[in-house]
C-alpha cells in the first residue's frame, strides 16, 4: 500500500471508509489524486476475508482487534428524548472497522423513488415538521445509481412498477433466494392484492468483479462475509483504491478534529492513533471529505470548534446533528406449520412495495414503508431471546424453544421518519469518551406523524402474515425511534446557506475545502433504507470533485 | 463448522483476566482439556460447580430431549467465567453466597441438594437478579454455542432446534420456498 508521510500535504484526507468514504476514496485515487482514508476501527478482516470469523459466540464477545461494530466504552453516546433531561448512557451501535457499516450490514440497497427528492412540494409540510426539497432530483441522481449498483455489486430484479424507481440500466446480477420468508410473504400479499418483489440487495449471486458468489451461509448481519459476496466497501471499493497506487488506508485512527486556518480553509485532520499510545498526528491535506456517518460526522464539526467557528466547523446555520433521522420500524412475527428454516440465506428476500407511496388522505399520516419478509436467527440468539409467548426458562421454555424452531418469520417495516428539528445530534456537557472528549448526545422524540405510521404497518404486518396462513401472530408494540442504524440527515444539503450545511455537491457551505459525504447529506429520509443513495451521492460527488479538482478548484 | 485457530487465540488471548498472554497461550491446552465430564473446574469450587450446574439443570432442564446436563453447560460457563463473561465473576460468587444461604434456610446442605421442586421455587425467587440473568444467559449461551467453547456436546443443542452448521446452502431453504 502507498504510504504518506503526515507532514507531506496528500490531496484528500478521507475520514470514514464505509458506504461514503469507500467511493470517495477509490474515485478520488483512480483520477490520480493522493488520498489518505483515516478509520477509526481496526482493520478487521480486511485483505483476509477468508478467514473472518463465523462462530457465534466469538462474535457477540469479540477482542477489541476482532470488533466490526462500535464499542459503546469507546465509542460513548447518550441519550435523552427531550432537551429538558439529563442525557444517560446508551449503546448507539454502528458498523466501526474497515468498511465501516457495510461490512456486517444487511446489505438492503433501494433507491429512492423519484418523488421522495421533492416530498415538500408535492405534499406540503405538516405541524411540527421540518420536510424540505433535497437540491437534486432523481433525474440527476439516476446515472450514480446505476453506477453504484454495477461498480459495487447489486443484485435484484428491474420491474415498471410506480412503486419502484425507473431504472435506465438492469441489476447486474439477478436476485437472491427469496427465502421461506419472501414464499409466505407473496402468498399472503397475493391475497390482499399487494405487490411483491425481490429484495435489492449489495450481495452478489453470481461471481462477479473477482469475486465469488454467496453461498447462503446464513451468518450474515453482523458478520464479516468470508467469500466477499456481499459488495461491502472493504471488498468492492477500497481495494481498488489501494490497488491505484494513490490512496493509504489508515486504521484505528480516531479523527478529534478537522483543522482550520486563519483564512477558515481546512488544512487536514488531526487524530490519535489508538494502537500506538493514542499518539497524536496531524494529516496534512488540500482537503477534507468527510465521511464518518450520519452521527459521527456531525459530532466531528461540532468538536472541530474554533475562533472562527464557534459553533463547530461549516456550522453558521446552526443545522449541523439537527434533523436526525433513524430507523425505526416495527411489524410482527408469525408461527407457521412447517419450517421455514430462515437461519440460511440472506436477511430478507422479498418486500412488499405497494405502501412506499404517500397517501395521506386515506391512511391519516405522512409517509409510507417498504414492508420486508425477515427471520434470521442464530442459535444463541434464538436461545436468549426465546420462544414467543412461552416462559424464559425451565421445561415450558425448553418445549416452546423446541416447537417453535425454525417455523418463525417476521415482517419487519422500514418506514420513513419525518424530520424534526429538535432530534439532533450534538456534544454531551458533561459525558466523555476515553479521549476526554464530549460524548455523542442523541435528542431524539418521534413525531406523533411516525407512531401512527409505525402502528398502521404493525395492522397491515398482522393481516399479510395472517393471509399467509400463519398459526399464530404475535404483533410488536410502537416504539419511538432510539439512535441506532440508518442515521441520516444531520448535515443535509441545500440551496441556502441559512438552512443547510452543504451544497448540492456536497462542499460545505462555510468551508470551501471541506465536502461531506454520507448519511448526513439526506434531506429527507426516503422509505430508509439509505446505503445505496449515499454510494450515489458519492459517485456523483467524486465525479463533481474531480472536475474541481483537475481544475485547480478544491480550495479556491 | 470449524473455529479458526487464530480467531480463538485472539479472542482469549484479548480477553482473559488477570493472566499474560504468554500464560493464556500456554494454558488453552489445559482449559480444552477440563472439557470432559468428571474433570476439574478452572474458576468454580467444585461446589460451586454442582450448585451452578442444578441451576443450569432447571434453566434447560432434561426431558425426552438433552438438557443443561448433557450438553456439559457447566463446563462452558466455568470457562466463560475465565474468559469473555470474567465480568460476571462477583456477580456468580455473591449470587453463589446467597443460594448457600437459602438453602441452609430450608435446612438442605447446598442448592444442588434441594429437592428439583425446591430448587424452582428458589430459582423463581432470585429470577430478577443479576445473578440468575448470568447464569440464564451463560448456560442458554452454552447449550447453542459451537462444541469447541465447552458446552453443547456433540451438538446436542443444534439437533435440538435444527440448526446445520454448514455455511453453504442450496434452495429450498424449507417447506415453503420449494418450487
Amino acid at each position: 500500500m502507498k504510504k504518506y508521510d503526515p507532514s507531506t500535504e496528500v490531496d484528500f484526507v478521507v475520514i470514514g471508509s464505509g458506504a461514503g468514504g469507500g467511493v470517495m476514496a477509490k474515485q478520488l485515487s483512480q483520477a490520480g489524486f493522493s488520498v489518505v482514508v483515516l478509520e477509526q476501527g481496526p482493520w478487521g478482516s480486511y485483505g483476509r476475508e477468508e478467514s473472518a470469523n463465523k462462530d457465534e459466540l466469538l462474535n457477540r464477545y469479540p477482542a477489541p482487534q476482532d470488533m466490526l461494530l462500535s464499542d459503546p466504552k469507546r465509542q460513548v453516546a447518550t441519550f435523552r428524548t427531550n432537551a429538558s433531561e439529563k442525557a444517560v448512557p446508551f449503546d448507539n451501535s454502528y458498523g466501526c472497522v474497515v468498511g465501516g457499516g457495510t461490512v456486517t450490514y444487511g446489505a438492503s440497497n433501494w433507491r429512492h423513488l423519484p418523488w421522495e427528492f421533492d416530498e415538500a412540494s408535492r405534499f406540503g409540510n405538516i405541524p411540527g415538521a421540518n420536510i424540505v426539497d433535497w437540491p437534486i432530483s432523481y433525474a440527476e441522481l439516476e446515472p450514480y445509481y446505476t453506477q453504484a449498483e454495477w461498480e459495487i455489486g447489486v443484485s435484484g430484479q428491474r420491474m415498471d412498477s410506480p412503486f419502484l424507481a425507473p431504472m435506465s440500466k438492469p441489476y447486474p446480477l439477478p436476485p437472491l433466494p427469496q427465502k421461506g420468508s419472501g414464499a409466505l410473504l407473496r402468498t399472503g400479499a397475493g391475497k390482499l392484492g399487494w405487490t411483491v418483489v425481490p429484495n435489492a440487495a449489495a450481495i452478489i449471486t453470481r461471481p462477479y468483479m473477482g469475486r465469488a458468489a454467496c453461498t447462503n451461509c446464513g451468518m450474515c448481519s453482523g458478520y464479516t462475509c468470508q467469500v466477499k459476496a456481499r459488495s461491502s466497501s472493504a471488498v468492492s471499493l477500497l481495494p481498488f483504491a489501494e490497488a491505484s497506487g494513490n490512496c493509504e488506508i489508515r486504521a484505528n485512527s480516531y479523527v478529534h478534529t478537522i483543522a482550520t486556518d486563519a483564512g477558515g480553509k481546512v488544512t487536514g485532520a488531526v487524530y490519535f492513533e489508538t494502537l500506538n499510545n493514542d499518539r497524536e498526528i496531524f494529516q496534512k491535506a488540500k482537503a477534507v471529505v468527510l465521511c464518518a456517518n450520519g452521527m459521527a460526522s456531525p459530532r466531528l464539526l461540532l468538536l472541530s470548534k474554533s475562533n472562527r467557528f464557534p459553533d463547530g466547523l461549516a456550522n453558521s446555520s446552526g443545522v449541523v446533528g439537527k434533523n436526525l433521522l433513524s430507523g425505526n420500524g416495527g411489524g410482527a412475527t408469525a408461527l407457521f406449520e412447517n419450517p421455514l428454516n430462515e437461519y440460511k440465506g440472506c436477511v430478507t428476500g422479498a418486500a412488499v412495495v405497494s405502501f412506499v407511496p404517500n397517501d395521506v388522505k386515506n391512511r391519516g399520516f405522512y409517509g409510507g414503508a417498504r414492508m420486508t419478509a425477515r427471520g434470521q436467527q442464530s442459535p444463541i440468539q434464538y436461545g436468549l431471546s426465546g420462544p414467543h409467548g412461552a416462559p424464559s426458562w425451565g421445561t415450558a421454555y425448553k418445549k416452546a424453544l423446541i416447537d417453535q424452531a425454525n417455523r418463525k418469520m417476521q415482517m419487519s417495516n422500514f418506514i420513513s421518519s419525518i424530520p424534526v428539528e429538535t432530534n439532533r445530534v450534538d456534544l454531551d456537557p458533561d459525558v466523555k469518551d476515553p479521549w476526554g472528549l464530549p460524548a455523542m448526545r442523541i435528542t431524539q422524540k418521534s413525531h406523533d406523524n411516525d407512531l401512527k405510521a409505525i402502528q398502521f404497518f404493525i395492522d397491515r404486518s398482522v393481516d399479510v402474515l395472517k393471509a399467509a396462513g400463519a398459526v399464530q401472530v404475535w404483533a410488536d408494540e410502537v416504539h419511538d425511534a432510539r439512535g441506532g442504524a440508518h442515521a441520516r440527515a444531520t448535515c443535509r444539503m441545500g440551496n441556502d446557506p441559512k438552512t443547510s450545511v452543504i451544497n448540492k455537491f456536497h462542499r460545505a457551505h462555510d468551508v470551501p475545502n471541506l465536502f461531506i459525504v454520507d448519511n448526513s447529506s439526506f434531506v429527507t429520509g426516503g422509505r430508509n433504507h439509505p446505503t445505496l443513495t449515499t454510494s450515489a451521492m458519492a459517485f456523483r460527488a467524486a465525479d463533481h470533485l474531480v472536475k474541481a479538482a483537475k481544475a485547480g478548484d478544491i480550495r479556491i | 463448522m470449524s473455529l479458526d485457530e487464530t480467531a480463538r487465540r485472539d479472542f482469549l488471548v484479548g480477553s482473559l483476566a488477570g493472566l499474560s498472554a504468554t500464560m493464556v497461550a500456554a494454558r488453552w491446552p489445559a482449559m480444552a482439556a477440563t472439557i470432559a465430564v468428571g474433570q476439574p473446574t478452572v474458576f468454580l469450587t467444585a461446589a460451586q460447580a454442582a450448585d451452578v450446574a442444578a441451576m443450569a439443570a432447571q434453566i434447560f432442564p432434561t426431558t425426552d430431549t438433552p438438557g443443561a446436563n448433557e450438553a456439559r453447560v457447566i463446563y462452558f460457563i466455568d470457562l466463560a467465567l475465565v474468559s469473555f463473561a470474567k465480568d460476571s465473576q462477583a456477580v456468580y460468587t455473591s449470587g453463589l453466597a446467597d443460594l448457600q444461604t437459602r438453602a441452609a434456610a430450608m435446612g438442605a446442605a447446598s442448592f444442588a441438594a434441594l429437592t428439583s421442586d425446591q430448587q424452582i421455587q428458589v430459582m423463581t425467587a432470585i429470577e430478577k437478579t443479576p445473578f440468575f440473568a448470568a447464569v440464564r444467559t451463560h448456560t442458554i449461551t452454552g447449550m447453542f454455542a459451537a462444541p469447541q467453547h465447552g458446552g453443547n456436546y456433540r451438538e446436542a443443542g443444534w439437533k435440538m432446534i435444527g440448526f446445520d452448521d454448514s455455511l453453504n446452502f442450496q434452495e429450498p431453504f424449507g417447506y415453503y420456498d420449494r418450487v
